[in-house]
């Protein structure tokens, strides 16, 4: 049904309760996998929502292909995306909120250095007991490659601290560090979807496809990169998510955003496949840009990681 | 385009329809709030007399937190949407809401969500028994095994949130009709959309709180624990931060309606439209720096609890802004004192009274006493719930004419009213005293010092649990039979979009956009 307007308002449609079942399940049955360990719920509430999401874009697509898609409604669109942009962006804080606090907050009060103020650095009598007496031993330190448990609790501490950390290593060691590679692959594929972008707006469609192409396989190398780090600080380094709260903010920080960039690589994959079979016009192109704006928000949460993370350490 | 709904259960299963997503909305949280509702009787009934009588302190502590979830996440907040749902597409000159396929699967998640949630309560080591604020580690190291559920519940509650949230930005961005400019936006939409915007910016951060302690549960990490570094405080901080936001998202809808309601029955304009728009936003711009005044006594450095007395008291600026507004619009009015208005002038005597009780609050000194006493629960509960619900239930009654072109009976409108407003005040007044006094919340017993009071409060929880009966009777009844309306304007003094469409409102309206000048 579209409205006199133009605007196209969908007749009822199955596919949102299918979707919700499918959540239902997963959610379900992702909480029953680990009190229970049996993973069957989880795996077909996600192969309903795999199906409902194929079906529910297909038929997104097929609507605009079709012309009912008026330019009210894709701005509709766009300002969907960008605000679950900025859900995302909110639920990254969530975990950059966590690293800063432990770091700035936690930290100096485990080890008894918590000072009262900016221009006082005499420690608090709390902080000083809190030391003393929760945690002897423990010493203010980030990376925390010794946890509080273990100061106090020697062997029989139940979380061990990292053998290494993932911080930079010093300058005649940089070309062997990981994260350098990661953040040149990443950071050049913002610019290499950038280009492809460009080549679509002015219709050159094999350069739109060849650099849109390069960025897919650019996202997929990042992701081997990052495995390969996670293999290294598993096997070589002791550096793991039991580990303390370093290897806790280590793994959760850039664990999710290696988790989007999956999506966002799926999702520029998807944009490439469509390119192939002729989608997107010069100035229809809203499925491609969404995911080059998804690309550059995981860009750009990577910088954070790459400072707060791996360098400030 | 002339076609009406659906036939049969499809209708309602399938639909893309702002108005029959927003009734869905409405009738799931008043499900929600009966089982909320229900929850907390078990509670008053216990605390009717000291001494445990009917149920053990462990399933105690699970109607405390079950009741506070429900009638957060299950009642008020998809109460709001509902009413958004109806509401934003008609007072803008909208066709249907920006994104219809996704309202009704943001509607859709939350039955599953919470069947999930209600299903702990029968599994095995009992539900979720930590408070709805759910501290770790309460909801970690020592939560039952149900927390589990608890989490995903939660998940998906928050894409529901989020989801619904996006498609209300959207749709006041993008689909308002021609002349309708954002300062001339009925007060209601304006409302909704920074609430929308408090919600995608929270309900992530919720997710991460939750993810966090799944995390630390299953997989060994430590986030809220200092034996690995981290800090349970991080966690009151993390859900605190989304926390303070939630409890404006709960609040600003219904000042919303409150601000459509009052000048329709003071045959007035709203006074200062442009200062109840600004304070708005100024509320939702502050609710961002003042999480840590719910952990005044947690330890925190005095230069941080003189941070955030101070910026918290700041809040009481633009929440005066408002009430004056009201008061003023009413000035010199020609008032009528229908069921909704009833509720309204309720709403803003109540919710004065809950704000000045959070002023006492506020005091970083002060509230070292007043910490988790039943004075907080008497304190929120007349923002939430006189607050909140009262507006809820002014806006019921105001646009069900319109609705379903039936006329409540308003004798038992007002009947309803004061049975609800007496035992409100017979619930939750005694319950400052016992605060005052010292009697801690989330105690399945009590000295025998507060026994008086807390039988006064049972009875008056239980006769304001009879309220809601008589809303629902009422409800029904008008909609089965009561007197049918065909006005278009169904109150004499009421503007906007919302009263230029036909009484009950068709099934598309506005699908040639109006002009607004």
């Amino acid at each position: 049904m579209a409205t006199e307007s133009g605007y196209y308002v969908p007749e009822s449609s199955k596919l949102p309760l299918i979707a919700a079942t499918g959540m239902g399940l997963m959610a379900y049955g992702a909480a029953s996998w680990v009190v229970s360990g049996s993973n069957t719920v989880f795996l077909i509430g996600a192969v309903v929502m795999f199906c409902v999401m194929y079906k529910w874009w297909s038929t997104v697509i097929d609507e605009n292909m079709q012309g009912l898609a008026n330019d009210q409604l894709k701005h509709s669109y766009v300002l969907g995306m960008l605000w679950f942009i900025f859900s995302e962006v909110m639920f990254f804080a969530a975990f950059f909120g966590a690293l800063f606090y432990v770091r700035a907050i936690v930290n100096p009060w485990l080890g008894g250095d918590a000072a009262f103020g900016m221009f006082d650095n005499t420690p608090t009598d709390a902080a000083v007991a809190n030391n003393v007496h929760l945690w002897p031993g423990y010493e203010t330190q980030w990376p925390v490659m010794v946890t509080p448990d273990q100061a106090a609790n020697g062997d029989a501490a139940q979380f061990v601290g990292p053998d290494q950390s993932m911080s930079f290593p010093g300058w005649d060691r940089l070309l062997q560090w990981l994260p350098l590679w990661n953040t040149l692959v990443l950071l050049s594929s913002s610019f290499t979807v950038h280009v492809a972008h460009t080549a679509l707006k002015n219709n050159n469609r094999k350069k739109f496809l060849q650099w849109l192409g390069l960025t897919v396989a650019m996202g997929a190398f990042f992701l081997v990169l990052q495995v390969e780090e996670y293999v290294e600080a598993y096997q070589h380094m002791g550096l793991t998510l039991e580990s303390g709260i370093y290897g806790t903010t280590f793994f959760m920080l850039t664990g999710f955003h290696g988790a989007h960039v999956t999506l966002g690589t799926i999702m520029l994959l998807i944009a490439f496949l469509r390119g192939l079979k002729g989608h997107f016009k010069s100035d229809d192109q809203f499925g491609f840009e969404a995911a080059a704006w998804y690309w550059h928000f995981v860009d750009v949460v990577w910088v954070g990681l790459f400072i707060f993370v791996y360098v400030l350490a | 385009m002339a076609h009406g709904p659906a036939k049969g259960i499809g209708r309602w299963l399938f639909t893309t329809n702002h108005k029959d997503i927003g009734t869905l909305y409405l009738w799931f949280s008043f499900a929600m709030f009966l089982l909320g509702g229900f929850f907390a009787m078990v509670i008053r009934a216990e605390l009717f007399q000291p001494g445990m009588q009917l149920i053990k302190p462990e399933f105690f502590n699970q109607m405390t937190t079950m009741h506070g979830l429900v009638m957060v996440f299950g009642a008020i907040m998809p109460a709001f949407v509902g009413l958004a749902n109806w509401m934003i597409p008609l007072m803008i000159g909208a066709p249907d809401m920006a994104l219809p396929r996704m309202n009704n699967l943001s509607f859709w998640i939350l039955p599953f969500a919470f069947a999930i949630l209600t299903s702990t309560l029968f599994m095995e080591g009992g539900g979720p028994n930590f408070g709805w604020t759910f501290y770790a580690p309460l909801s970690t190291t020592y939560a039952p095994e149900s927390v589990n559920y608890f989490i995903f519940a939660i998940h998906i509650m928050g894409a529901s949130s989020i989801m619904g949230s996006i498609n209300i930005i959207a749709t006041v961005m993008n689909m308002r009709a021609p002349g309708m400019t954002y300062m001339k936006m009925p007060l209601f939409v304006w409302t909704w959309v920074i609430t929308a915007f408090l919600l995608v910016a929270v309900m992530p951060v919720l997710a991460g709180a939750v993810t966090m302690m799944l995390m630390d549960i299953n997989f060994g990490t430590s986030f809220f624990n200092a034996a690995g570094g981290g800090d349970p405080v991080l966690f009151q901080h993390v859900f605190w931060f989304f926390g303070h936001p939630e409890v404006y998202i709960i609040i600003l809808p219904a000042f919303g309606v409150v601000s459509q309601i009052i000048p329709t029955f003071s045959r007035k304009p709203l006074f200062g439209y442009s200062s109840m728009v600004y304070a708005t936003a100024a509320i939702a711009f502050l609710s961002f720096i003042v999480w840590a005044h719910h952990m005044f006594t947690v330890g925190m450095p005095i230069a941080g609890e003189l941070y955030f007395m101070y910026a918290t008291m700041l809040i009481a600026v633009p929440t005066g802004v408002k009430v004056f507004n009201w008061i003023t619009t009413m000035y010199k009015g020609s008032l009528t004192f229908e069921t909704p208005m009833l509720f309204s002038i309720a709403f803003v005597i109540l919710f004065t009274f809950g704000g000045f009780t959070g002023l006492m609050l506020s005091v970083a000194a002060a509230d070292t006493q007043y910490h988790d006493t039943y004075f907080v629960v008497a304190h929120f509960h007349y923002v939430m719930v006189a607050g909140a619900v009262f507006s809820g239930t002014a806006a019921i009654y105001y646009w069900l004419p319109k609705w379903c072109g039936r006329m409540y009976n308003e004798t038992m409108g007002q009947v309803q009213f004061w049975v609800a407003f007496i035992g409100f005040n017979i619930a939750f007044m005694p319950q400052h005293f016992l605060g005052l006094a010292g009697m801690p919340r989330r105690y399945a017993d009590y000295g025998l010092q507060f026994a008086d009071w807390n039988m006064v409060s049972s009875i008056g929880a239980f006769i304001y649990g009879g309220a809601q009966l008589m809303l629902l009777y009422n409800v029904i009844v008008t909609i089965r039979s009561g007197a049918p309306t065909s006005e278009a304007k169904t109150w004499e003094g009421a503007e906007g979009l919302e009263w230029t469409v036909a009484t009950p409102a068709p099934y598309h309206t506005f699908s040639t956009a109006p002009e607004v000048k």
